[in-house]
């Protein structure tokens, strides 16, 4: 079963057509980048895909229930970090991680054990008892992550999860968001070109809400008669190949 | 289960703010001890500890509104509110969860004040425990007010609406700090088409054993804690749908 469909997925407000006629298929396990300049239609997109926004046409089927007459279904085996770092500023690092664990009702004793697992995965054991607030950009985007996995997703949305981090900080959230691959289905938008390509077993390209292609990187790149992905996107893009 | 960890967590978020601490319990206290000092220099039967008291319980409690107003623009302001809305969370949970959590507060902000005017010479009655039951209603009128403006307004628009103006109205319009009477005319009328003035008159009026005395205040502080209760929550699941 494929992990995402999205049939005719449609999205407008008054005059504008923030996303147009969306068909999107994502595999189980698949790490998928929409790319797009701003006002592509990405982060509107994932709103959709995970319940914020009611879509104006079309649906969607995440592991096979419907956006639309399924929500709590998909709210169930979602997980999401938005945009901006959403932690809770004046809650511990281990209180982020219980609340998330609460608001998806798991059991104290799996709760405790979920969020020790997470400590050694994203090396968040030592700062604990820090407030989220205290934190650095990186590290509150690494709690961020942490937060959306507690409940073990089985599709995960990662908006921008880099934004705003300096090199070492990426390296280290995109070790991360490799470790994921072949677990868990994510979907991952980005500004940062290189970003996608390192990370993306697929891409999909938007431009204006319509989706101009979609494959591999290099497929992406071969489509666009060039080695080099950043001229490919811009090339794509440019052109409005479809 | 679901809804008490997120009421939990707007629990933390407000005790752990250090300004809400100053605010909510400093600030009142500081207002009994500058009152009584003020009584013990030149007396005025309203600054008596037994009608000030009551007054202060009430002013304190216009405190939580800015808690909560704060506490819910700045989750709607980050994308902390839109996260949570991807989880199983119902719009019932997110409601209560917003309101609950800030009652007890508010019960033990009363307790703290009264427990300083009894410090301060107030005598300890089984009315004093009842004065503090009877802050239920002002605290959900209180609260729900927080979850309206929280709704509507931008965190930094909360701070001058809930910290400047409601505050200045509970104090102006309440008869704390002078007798409504003094200035009679149209502003006694608008103070009592108000609730606050009623807040304070109920809770003086249980301090003194006065049941009788709670009528009609109770009824104009329920009917406005249930009619702000009802417009903040259609508030609420307004910006939710938007959101």
């Amino acid at each position: 079963m494929d992990a995402i469909r999205t049939v005719g997925l449609t999205k407008r407000y008054k005059d504008l057509t923030a996303v147009d006629n969306l068909n999107l298929t994502v595999h189980q396990g698949e790490l998928l980048s929409l790319l797009g300049v701003n006002g592509a239609g990405k982060t509107t997109t994932i709103k959709m895909l995970t319940g914020l926004t009611r879509p104006t046409a079309g649906d969607a089927f995440l592991n096979g229930k419907s956006i639309l007459t399924e929500n709590g279904a998909v709210k169930a085996m979602i997980g999401v970090s938005p945009q901006e770092t959403a932690v809770a500023p004046n809650l511990t690092v281990q209180e982020n991680l219980e609340l998330m664990a609460g608001v998806h009702g798991l059991p104290k004793a799996q709760a405790k054990d979920k969020i020790t697992a997470l400590y050694s995965r994203f090396g968040l054991g030592e700062i604990a008892g820090k407030r989220a607030g205290k934190l650095s950009g990186g590290w509150q985007r690494r709690l961020s992550i942490a937060m959306a996995l507690i409940s073990d997703p089985q599709i995960l949305f990662l908006d921008e999860p880099t934004l705003g981090l300096d090199v070492l900080a990426r390296s280290d959230l995109w070790d991360m968001i490799r470790s994921l691959k072949g677990k868990i289905t994510v979907i991952l938008t980005t500004h940062y070109l290189e970003e996608a390509e390192a990370l993306s077993d697929r891409v999909a390209i938007l431009k204006s809400g319509r989706l101009l292609c979609n494959g591999t990187p290099e497929e992406i790149k071969h489509l666009a008669g060039t080695d080099k992905f950043d001229e490919a996107f811009v090339r794509i893009v440019k052109e409005g190949r479809q | 289960m679901k809804g008490l960890a997120f009421s939990k967590r707007n629990d933390l978020e407000v005790l752990r703010d250090p300004l809400n601490l100053f605010f909510g319990v400093g600030f009142p206290i500081v207002l009994l001890l500058l009152l009584t000092a003020i009584q013990a220099n030149i007396p005025v039967s309203l600054f008596e500890i037994q009608h000030l008291a009551p007054g202060i319980v009430v002013f304190g409690l216009s405190f939580m509104t800015l808690f909560s107003a704060t506490l819910i623009a700045k989750d709607r302001g980050s994308s902390f509110l839109q996260r949570l809305y991807t989880t199983p969370l119902t719009a019932p949970d997110f409601i209560a969860g917003y309101l609950l959590p800030i009652l007890p507060i508010c019960l033990a902000q009363s307790v703290l004040c009264y427990g300083a005017a009894v410090l301060l010479g107030l005598q300890v009655t089984i009315h004093m425990a009842a004065s503090v039951l009877f802050t239920l209603p002002i605290a959900l009128l209180f609260v729900s007010l927080g979850l309206l403006c929280g709704s509507i307004f931008t965190d930094k628009q909360v701070g001058g609406i809930c910290g400047a103006l409601l505050t200045n109205l509970t104090a102006w319009l309440s008869g704390i700090w002078f007798d409504l009477r003094l200035v009679g005319g149209a502003f006694q009328k608008i103070a009592n088409f108000l609730p606050f003035v009623h807040a304070v008159e109920m809770e003086r009026a249980v301090l003194r054993g006065d049941y009788a005395g709670v009528f009609p205040h109770i009824w104009w502080v329920t009917g406005y804690a249930l009619a702000v209760t009802v417009i903040a929550i259609c508030a609420f699941l307004r910006q939710m749908r938007r959101q």
